[in-house]
């Protein structure tokens, strides 16, 4: 019985992950202070308001956690122009065929659950998938609402030039009520992201056997050696450390 | 109403004409400096203008409205402001207050319309209804919207008073049964103040009129076209109850000790985060109140399409489109579990669909374990 022989690829450059976690961090931060701004909870204290902070540290939290989710956008918006081939802006580029091939296998393959006659190895895409890049498209744009409407809220209460870009949206939706219930119903579309994100990466790692779960972690992908042009010739001192 | 036919009076000679000392005056031009949030060096210049400037010709319309915009105009906090405007002073043509009626006030309207033709102010209270022909409210023979639009046609500028005439306020609520329209709507080509609020602050609508007569232009306006002094801040920013907000001291029911102790209404649905305007600082009725000073959360009566924002008395807002009280959080959670559910069901399914490929990765990946060398 013959097992494949997989060749190590740099798949997610560190600002990719460190883009990736951020965004985790944030989203998590970001929807649990939202919850807790939208219906907080009732404290019970006897102190005088005086001597409480409590809300205000967690509206703290999320304007804090919504700059870091902008700056790690702006970021990630950058090495699309500078980053390796899984990290460009071409990756997500949607109107190519080959995306579109790719797109239908894996709706068909990952997604409706079909089995093929014969694995074709160039169908098991290296970085994201084309149904991935897709739904991160869509996932950007919906940030972007997120900033959009959360600065614009904001930017009321802030004397810096950044929020105050955004001031423009309050009237552009008629007031704070419509751009609330926007900011509060793309958050919902972030939960959903994630469970089917989530789910799907465990998915594939299952599946696939070729360490999708633990790549975001270390970069690494495990490539078809038949897939490189030649095999690399690899250190020896490289082999002796790993 | 005769006044068309007198020399035009100086506001600082009807004022003093109707029995105020100039003492009077300057406390009112003081006042008013401090409403509109302008420094003390100014009250000299409003007081200037009011000795020198003519009165400005004011028709002021009725249409869908309740009449409170003038209720709240006449008890601002100074007599004169009362004076000034209404009564005998400016108004050229009011239907609540003018003393002619009939044809006698439509021939006043014609008469300042004609002798005044871009100069005077127009003021309008209550939204314009544009179905069935604008049937709905018709005066002197004329629909509103005929008459508004001859109205505006000479008017220097427009001022919108309250929510009827800035964004329709109730009769605009769905399904709004008569098109229910404000004026900006209808009128594009003149400068228009919004003066949101059910009513607006009588204080407010003073300093706005007197911003255009002391200076003789419009006060600053923001994008939704409110005077900036007066709608830039919410009431939540301005709340004396903030700092229990802040603290996440909430009430959470109107009869409970936290209301008693006077914590903060927000998840009783105050959406004092939420509305623009000055109640927090000028208050109500001679600066005595204000809802939220009086227990009630702020109903957010100065935002467009209040009534139909969701419950007054719940921290909730209603998913636009849907008509039944769906919350987006309930359908959120439904929508949640029902995801979950689907990708539990396509775990299995990829389970049982790609047991094949499965089974023999673990038999290559076992086999290979057997072979560990070293």
């Amino acid at each position: 019985m013959k097992t494949r022989n997989f060749k190590r690829v740099m798949v997610w450059e560190l600002p990719v992950r460190i883009f990736h976690w951020l965004n985790v961090l944030c989203i998590v931060v970001l929807t649990i202070t939202g919850f807790l701004i939208a219906n907080p909870p009732a404290i019970l204290s006897s102190a005088e308001a005086t001597n409480l902070h409590t809300f205000g540290i967690i509206r703290f939290i999320h304007f804090t956690a919504a700059y870091i989710f902008f700056f790690v956008m702006i970021l990630r918006i950058y090495w699309a122009f500078v980053g390796n081939q899984f990290a460009s802006w071409r990756a997500f580029w949607p109107f190519t065929k080959k995306n579109w091939n790719n797109f239908w296998h894996v709706l068909k393959i990952d997604i409706f659950l079909l089995n093929e006659e014969k694995h074709d190895v160039r169908d098991i895409s290296i970085g994201h998938n084309s149904v991935a890049t897709l739904s991160y498209l869509v996932m950007f744009f919906i940030a972007l609402i997120q900033v959009f409407t959360g600065f614009a809220l904001y930017a009321d209460m802030s004397s810096w030039w950044l929020p105050k870009l955004f001031s423009w949206v309050i009237p552009l939706f008629g007031g704070d009520f419509m751009v609330r219930t926007i900011h509060h119903i793309a958050m919902w579309l972030f939960i959903f992201f994630s469970m089917i994100h989530v789910y799907l990466v465990f998915y594939h790692d299952y599946i696939e056997g070729r360490g999708e779960v633990s790549s975001m972690f270390g970069g690494f992908k495990f490539v078809d050696e038949t897939r490189l042009k030649k095999a690399v010739e690899e250190l020896d001192e490289e082999i002796k450390t790993d | 109403m005769s006044i068309n036919n007198e020399q035009r009076k100086t506001y600082y000679e009807s004022i003093i004409k109707n029995g105020y000392n100039r003492r009077d005056f300057m406390k009112f031009t003081t006042y008013m400096a401090a409403f509109m949030g302008l420094e003390s060096t100014m009250v000299g210049q409003i007081a200037k203008s009011l000795e020198n400037t003519p009165r400005l010709p004011v028709i002021w319309e009725h249409y869908q409205e309740c009449t409170c915009c003038s209720e709240s105009f006449i008890r601002s906090d100074h007599p004169i402001v009362a004076d000034i405007i209404l009564d005998r002073i400016s108004l050229d043509y009011t239907l609540t207050l003018m003393a002619a009626s009939g044809h006698q006030a439509e021939a006043a309207k014609q008469e300042t319309m004609n002798k005044y033709k871009g100069e005077y102010i127009l003021c309008v209270e209550g939204s314009i209804p544009l179905g069935d022909d604008g049937n709905y409210c018709c005066i002197a023979g004329k629909s509103a919207k005929e008459s508004f639009l001859e109205a505006a046609e000479g008017a220097k500028a427009i001022i919108a008073w309250g929510s009827c005439a800035s964004n329709g306020c109730i009769q605009a609520a769905k399904p709004n049964p008569t098109e229910a329209t404000p004026i900006h709507k209808i009128v594009k080509n003149k400068p228009i103040i919004r003066v949101p609020g059910c009513p607006p602050i009588g204080e407010v609508m003073a300093g706005i009129i007197v911003h255009v007569v002391a200076f003789g232009r419009l006060p600053e306006l923001d994008r939704l076209g409110r005077p900036k002094a007066f709608y830039a801040k919410r009431v939540h920013d301005s709340c004396y109850r903030r700092p229990y907000y802040d603290a996440g001291l909430f009430a959470e029911t109107f009869d409970d000790h936290n209301a008693k102790e006077g914590y903060c209404l927000y998840k009783l649905g105050c959406k004092g985060p939420m509305t623009y305007n000055s109640c927090g600082t000028i208050k109500w009725n001679n600066g005595v109140s204000y809802p939220i000073q009086s227990g009630h959360g702020c109903i957010g009566c100065s935002e467009a399409n209040f009534w139909d924002n969701g419950p007054f008395y719940e921290r909730a807002t209603k998913v636009p489109g849907l008509e039944e009280e769906g919350l987006a959080d309930d359908i959120g959670k439904v929508a949640a579990g029902v995801l979950a559910g689907g990708l539990a069901v396509h775990a299995v399914a990829a389970n049982i669909s790609k047991r094949k490929e499965l089974m023999s990765r673990i038999r290559r990946g076992k086999s290979n374990e057997k072979n560990i060398d070293s």
